[in-house]
């Protein structure tokens, strides 16, 4: 399998200096996806917004596993929201032109 | 440089423990971190200030030479040493005087224009944000194309993806203000404000047109050619059409957003107009064809 959108746990680890328990206990949460090709562990590179996310929360903030799960959760759908918002206001400014 | 009071930042006491202080700027710091207030700018103003108070109040020295030099803390050093110094020459030019806080500020002001402040921060932090609005006309968002932007005076080229909705935000990463401390720079964030100035109106990825259809070929149905957003398409009028009935043009909308290839569906509500201006032979033909009915 091609390896070109994925990056090794290992180094990202060391690339932000957190340990790979943090990714561990990340997976066992459902919080990120892991990807194992020939006994190698990767995140996919469109989750490292996120994983950076969690990252400064963890250890800027000291919030918990459970705390992050919440967190995750809760931004997901302020970001829906906003999303919903965008596409209720161009809605309303299709009426409004009328 | 006004006095910030970094006790007041944190809503602590002076007499706060270390402890107090920590939990105060956990406290805060959750209401306030970035990553919980996107694109909230105020938000990002008292995280700074929190920061900062914390930075100096949960250090036991810095928190000292704040207590006892205020907003001058950092220089404290330099602070008693040209203090010392004045004291000595006053003494040998026979004057006497008393210090006082003001004095201190213009030993300061003479030393380091005002104070200074070159703090050193220990704690990483990513870089600002850039905020940034792109307005593009409707027609810009059909295509997939290439643009280049100029932020703080570099060239930056952007994909802009087809099938953009107003409003929408587009985050080029590391591309906002530089780190801190070797901390990642921040993300530019780019919103889109689209201008629809064409004929069409727009939601989601379809697209809605009136079109005006003579009363004749309403009734007896026919060609029509209307434009879309990819030239001329010609349609099949049927016999007896109502007026305000709609129909769809399956594809003819507009793109999926990062779905190549795929498109919306474009509505046209038909107009049936009225003839004015009816001649009395018109007429006449009219009342003929109402006795048939």
């Amino acid at each position: 399998m091609d390896t070109k959108d994925l990056i090794a746990i290992q180094r990202f680890c060391s690339h932000y200096e957190i340990p790979l328990s943090f990714i561990e206990e990340l997976k066992d949460y459902e919080l990120i996806e892991i990807t194992i090709i020939e006994n190698t562990n990767y995140i996919k590179k469109t989750q490292i917004n996120d994983l950076e996310r969690l990252i400064r929360l963890h250890f800027d903030l000291e919030i918990n596993f459970e705390g992050l799960d919440v967190v995750d959760n809760l931004l997901k759908r302020v970001n829906a929201l906003q999303n919903e918002i965008t596409t209720l206001n161009n809605k309303l400014r299709r009426y409004e032109d009328l | 440089m006004a006095f910030v009071d970094y006790y007041k930042i944190l809503s602590i006491s002076k007499n706060a423990t270390d402890n107090d202080v920590k939990k105060a700027y956990r406290k805060l710091a959750r209401k306030y971190h970035p990553d919980l207030n996107p694109n909230d700018k105020e938000a990002e103003k008292r995280f700074k200030e929190i920061n900062e108070a914390n930075e100096v109040l949960s250090n036991p020295e810095n928190r000292k030479k704040y207590d006892e030099y205020g907003e001058h803390w950092q220089n404290a050093e330099a602070y008693e040493n040209a203090k010392q110094q004045q004291e000595y020459q006053k003494r040998y030019q026979g004057a006497s005087h008393n210090y006082t806080d003001q004095d201190f500020s213009d030993i300061f002001g003479s030393m380091f224009g005002g104070g200074g402040s070159s703090r050193q921060q220990s704690a990483k932090f990513k870089g600002h944000d850039f905020n940034a609005e792109l307005q593009l006309n409707l027609i810009d968002v059909y295509t997939s194309h290439k643009r280049t932007l100029t932020v703080n005076n570099k060239n930056i080229r952007i994909t802009i993806p087809a099938g953009l909705e107003n409003g929408q935000i587009i985050k080029i990463k590391g591309h906002g203000g530089k780190g801190v401390n070797g901390g990642p720079n921040g993300d530019l964030l780019i919103q889109f404000s689209i201008i629809n100035n064409s004929k069409f109106k727009r939601d989601g990825n379809h697209l809605y047109t009136d079109v005006d259809l003579d009363l004749y070929k309403a009734l007896l149905g026919g060609e029509l050619t209307i434009d879309t957003f990819t030239g001329k398409v010609k349609l099949i009028i049927k016999p007896e059409t109502q007026n305000s009935s709609k129909v769809k043009l399956k594809g003819k909308g507009f793109p999926k957003y990062k779905k190549e290839g795929q498109f919306g569906d474009l509505f046209i509500t038909y107009n049936v107009k009225i003839p004015t201006n009816l001649s009395t032979k018109e007429k006449e033909l009219i009342r003929e064809l109402q006795k048939q009915r």
